[in-house]
């Protein structure tokens, strides 16, 4: 409380100062750096006082000075985290650490040190305040040198919008630089034009609506679907209506492509998890049962290696798509040299016995990492969303998953097309007597294909583990749609399995708003089983003697 | 058979006319245990038809199974009457927790126990009809058959467990109170399931011994071992198949018909993909085209199974795992195979080499 004298002292001579450099600024525009600072200094004196008047007097200030540290702190008193050390008056920003809190000037940024909570007291705000802070925090952003944050700003306060910002936002109009930020302003101004009621000049709505035409925002087309339900003048109405009936088709179509992204995204999964399982039940003829445990376990590697690189979690995934690799590379060789080369010309032994591995597989990671889920980190770089426009924005995981699989299938390809191990691999497949009596080492190339379907299979647990969680489960869950996508696509086909894959998770993208998720996967099952009954031997049969 | 005929007479005699000290007193727990072994190997004995003698290997019988099972839980959820925990005499407990207002169509006809007796036998082998139908037809053979059994039994999971399909949604039919008039709680009511599954197993022994070595039979594992050959000599391999797979589908409908009163539930699980994996390895431990074989295998790792998931949790999955690759590997014949390997080579010891 006896503090209060000194503060209002400095009040009164800063308002005297700040009388005057004003003055001068207005005369001088080279001032006006000057007076910023200086009006951000007595807000700074004036959030230190006790009275929530003066507080929001201060929020005003700051707002007002043009001073670039004013954002960090008008934020900080939002998220009460706003400070200041009672012994010096310093305000400080804080953070709980420990059983104190680690200090940082909110003035210089310097770090402070940690201090105890009973050195602090908080710069305490209420509900006016707080109200007033949010539309100072929307100004502020929206006088911001970055065009980017002033266009989210404009975007977030469209739908609150009132004619009492007109003037500032034609202000702000006339003198931006950015061409976005000048359409969102406008956009915004013409929201307020139709907003005014009837006493507004009708030429001035229809030009507001002529510019709304197109727009995607949520706020245009609610304004818009009220002005096309309620507005008195017939002819605006209809404007209205057919610009809603614009923005409406916009909305399907983006909706259409979200919709074909998801898909191709579902596909995208479904292709790096079944391209190994084709590569090995088209060279083999043998249907691995186990594969969706080799991509479990190429998930697991993942998490493994984040769990011992936890600093650096951009760098652990990137290491562990080859260490996956190997592991369920050669996972995959130990299989089939211990097992399935004993069981070859008999498919449907092959079949049990590689579901016993899968069951064993299953239950040892269960042992190991318990039978919980964990979840693997998603790298800075791979979060977030892609926006596109106010309609579309594009998970970003989810994009570099899409181009990740078309890489390893263009790897692949070259691989089976140009080295020389691939000419087996493809001779063995297409003619396996003819190749032997060629000279083709047909066991190793079997266990060198083996080992590669398995690795492919690591690698598509390393990417599903930035979609999912990684459990035991894992591999089940994409077995039975991993053989669909090699049996629709066509066997031993590298494109039929691409395209059915893709093809499949469109599909079931599609259907899926339709008739719901499971129920499109049945339907999904069923077709497939009927188009088996058409084509058995895929959308891309394999041309050449296949000895099937 | 006079294994079974004795097990099937002693059982239930010493369960119920045996005092409870007696050491010769088999307790209910006991029968009821037998009784879903049992419904097991008359399911594993279907498996074998298809299987063993016409080399089908369908990943998706516990479908016919479950349906089956699904069937008689609907009867026995209409006996509840209204003395269900909402006390609704009209719907089952759960229809009424999704505050549906009438029956269903499909549950029409359940409150007779002909009908659905009937409906246990149709239920099942009309979808083994129309799938095999369209399968055997386009003549989709081998892998790709047993891949798309399994995605039909997928399927099915997928539906039951969806609460609008109308079967209880994940919970299934369960809290049976009584069959044709009888507590499903008392001794007696489980004793004459049990002599049912006895019956049902013999019966169906009998017909599948009757049907593999019938013509029929012959044809079967003809097209088992050479199926073009069978063709080219002039014999309807599709309808052939198409009639041992229903016929095989029904027998699987009725063990999952007397299943269900014995365990007292029924639900998707019994659908997943894995359950249906198992009864192939029944199968493939007792011994393929053997029929016995199947009953045997069925018994043996079913016993393990409550043994050892009681005993060790954690170990159930690697053995059985180990199982699968064992048998496939060093016992393809399966035990019973392996017990006439022995039996004949100590017979036929002086000429050898077989």
């Amino acid at each position: 409380m006896f503090k209060r004298p000194a503060a209002l002292k400095n009040w009164f001579f800063y308002i005297f100062v700040v009388t005057i450099v004003w003055g001068c600024g207005y005369l001088h525009p080279g001032f006006a750096a000057t007076s910023g600072s200086n009006v951000f200094d007595d807000g700074i004196a004036c959030l230190l006082d006790d009275s929530f008047a003066q507080k929001a007097a201060a929020v005003e200030k700051l707002a007002d000075s043009g001073d670039e540290r004013a954002e960090e702190i008008l934020q900080a008193l939002l998220a009460g985290d706003l400070f200041y050390i009672k012994a010096t008056q310093q305000l400080v920003v804080s953070r709980a650490e420990g059983n104190g809190y680690a200090l940082r000037s909110a003035l210089t940024g310097d770090a402070l040190g940690v201090q105890k909570k009973r050195a602090l007291k908080k710069v305490g705000i209420n509900n006016t305040i707080r109200g007033q802070l949010e539309s100072a925090l929307a100004r502020l952003r929206l006088s911001h040198p970055n065009p980017d944050i002033r266009l989210a700003a404009i975007n977030q306060m469209l739908g609150t919008i009132t004619p009492n910002s007109a003037a500032l936002l034609r202000g702000l109009r006339d003198s931006e630089p950015d061409r976005d930020v000048r359409v969102a302003l406008q956009t915004a101004l013409s929201l307020i034009v139709l907003r005014s009621g009837p006493t507004t000049d009708k030429a001035q709505k229809q030009a507001a609506l002529e510019h709304l035409a197109g727009n995607l925002n949520p706020a245009v087309r609610n304004e818009l679907t009220l002005l096309a339900g309620n507005e008195a003048d017939t002819q605006i109405r209809l404007a209205a209506k057919a610009i809603l009936d614009g923005i409406d088709a916009r909305l399907a179509f983006f909706n259409f492509l979200e919709t074909l992204f998801f898909g191709l995204s579902l596909g995208s999964v479904l292709v790096l998890a079944a391209i190994g399982l084709a590569i090995t039940f088209g060279v083999i003829g043998v249907i691995n049962m186990a594969h969706g445990e080799l991509i479990m376990l190429g998930a697991y590697t993942a998490y493994v290696l984040q769990q011992l690189l936890p600093d650096a979690i951009g760098a652990a995934l990137m290491l562990s798509i080859p260490a996956a690799f190997l592991v369920s590379g050669l996972t995959g060789l130990v299989i089939e040299r211990t097992i399935i080369r004993f069981l070859y010309g008999r498919p449907l032994e092959t079949l049990l016995a590689t579901f016993g591995l899968s069951l064993i597989l299953q239950q040892a990671v269960r042992s190991i990492f318990s039978p919980l889920n964990r979840s693997v980190a998603t790298p800075a770089w791979m979060s977030g969303a892609i926006p596109i426009n106010a309609a579309l924005s594009l998970t970003t995981n989810r994009v570099v998953i899409l181009f990740f699989t078309l890489l390893v299938f263009a790897g692949l390809c070259l691989l089976l097309k140009k080295s020389a191990l691939g000419l087996q691999v493809r001779a063995v497949s297409q003619n396996r007597a003819m190749a032997r009596a060629m000279g083709v080492r047909a066991a190793r190339v079997d266990a060198l294909t083996f080992g590669l379907g398995s690795g492919i299979a690591g690698i598509a647990g390393v990417a599903l583990s930035q979609l999912t969680n990684v459990g035991p489960n894992l591999g089940q869950a994409y077995i039975v749609d991993s053989f669909m996508v090699v049996v629709f696509g066509g066997v031993g086909n590298l494109w039929g399995t691409l395209l059915g894959g893709l093809s499949l998770g469109v599909i079931n993208k599609f259907l899926e708003p339709w008739a719901g998720a499971v129920l499109a996967k049945i339907l999904i099952l069923v077709v497939i089983i009927l188009f088996i009954q058409k084509r058995p031997q895929g959308l891309f049969p394999q041309k050449g003697r296949a000895t099937g | 058979m006079g294994i079974l005929l004795a097990v099937g007479i002693l059982v239930p005699l010493l369960n119920l006319t045996v005092s409870t000290a007696h050491p010769l007193h088999v307790s209910t727990y006991t029968m009821t245990l037998l009784g879903k072994y049992l419904c097991y190997a008359l399911l594993a004995m279907a498996v074998d038809m298809v299987w063993g003698y016409l080399g089908i290997l369908s990943l998706g019988h516990g479908v016919f199974f479950a349906l089956g099972g699904y069937v008689m839980g609907m009867y026995l959820m209409r006996q509840i009457g209204d003395r269900g925990v909402y006390g609704n005499a009209l719907l089952p407990d759960f229809m009424v927790f999704l505050n549906w207002k009438g029956l269903p169509w499909f549950w029409h006809g359940f409150d007779g126990f002909w009908f659905a007796m009937l409906m246990v036998l149709v239920v099942p082998g009309l979808l083994a009809l129309v799938f095999g139908w369209f399968a055997f037809r386009s003549r989709v053979t081998g892998v790709y058959l047993s891949i798309m059994t399994q995605a039909l039994t997928y399927a099915l999971m997928l539906a039951f467990f969806r609460n609008e399909m109308g079967f209880g949604g994940n919970n299934g039919l369960t809290d049976f109170k009584d069959i044709l008039g009888f507590s499903l709680q008392s001794d007696h009511t489980r004793a004459g399931l049990y002599v049912a599954s006895v019956i049902a197993l013999a019966l169906g022994y009998t017909s599948c011994r009757w049907i593999t070595t019938s013509r029929l039979g012959k044809l079967a594992t003809a097209i088992r071992d050479q199926e073009d050959r069978a063709r080219f000599i002039g014999y309807r391999v599709e309808d052939a198949k198409l009639w041992i797979f229903t016929f095989s589908a029904i027998l699987a409908g009725i063990a999952g018909a007397l299943y269900v009163p014995q365990v007292g539930i029924i639900n998707p699980t019994e659908f997943a993909p894995l359950a249906s994996i198992e009864i192939v390895i029944w199968v493939a431990v007792g011994g393929r085209a053997t029929l016995y074989g199947a009953v045997v295998g069925a018994v043996i790792i079913n016993y393990a199974k409550s043994f050892l998931t009681a005993a060790f949790p954690d170990a159930w999955l690697f053995g059985l795992g180990a199982l699968f690759v064992m048998v496939t590997l060093f016992l393809p014949h399966g035990l019973v195979g392996m017990a006439r390997h022995t039996y004949f080579s100590r017979k036929r010891a002086p000429h050898a080499g077989t």
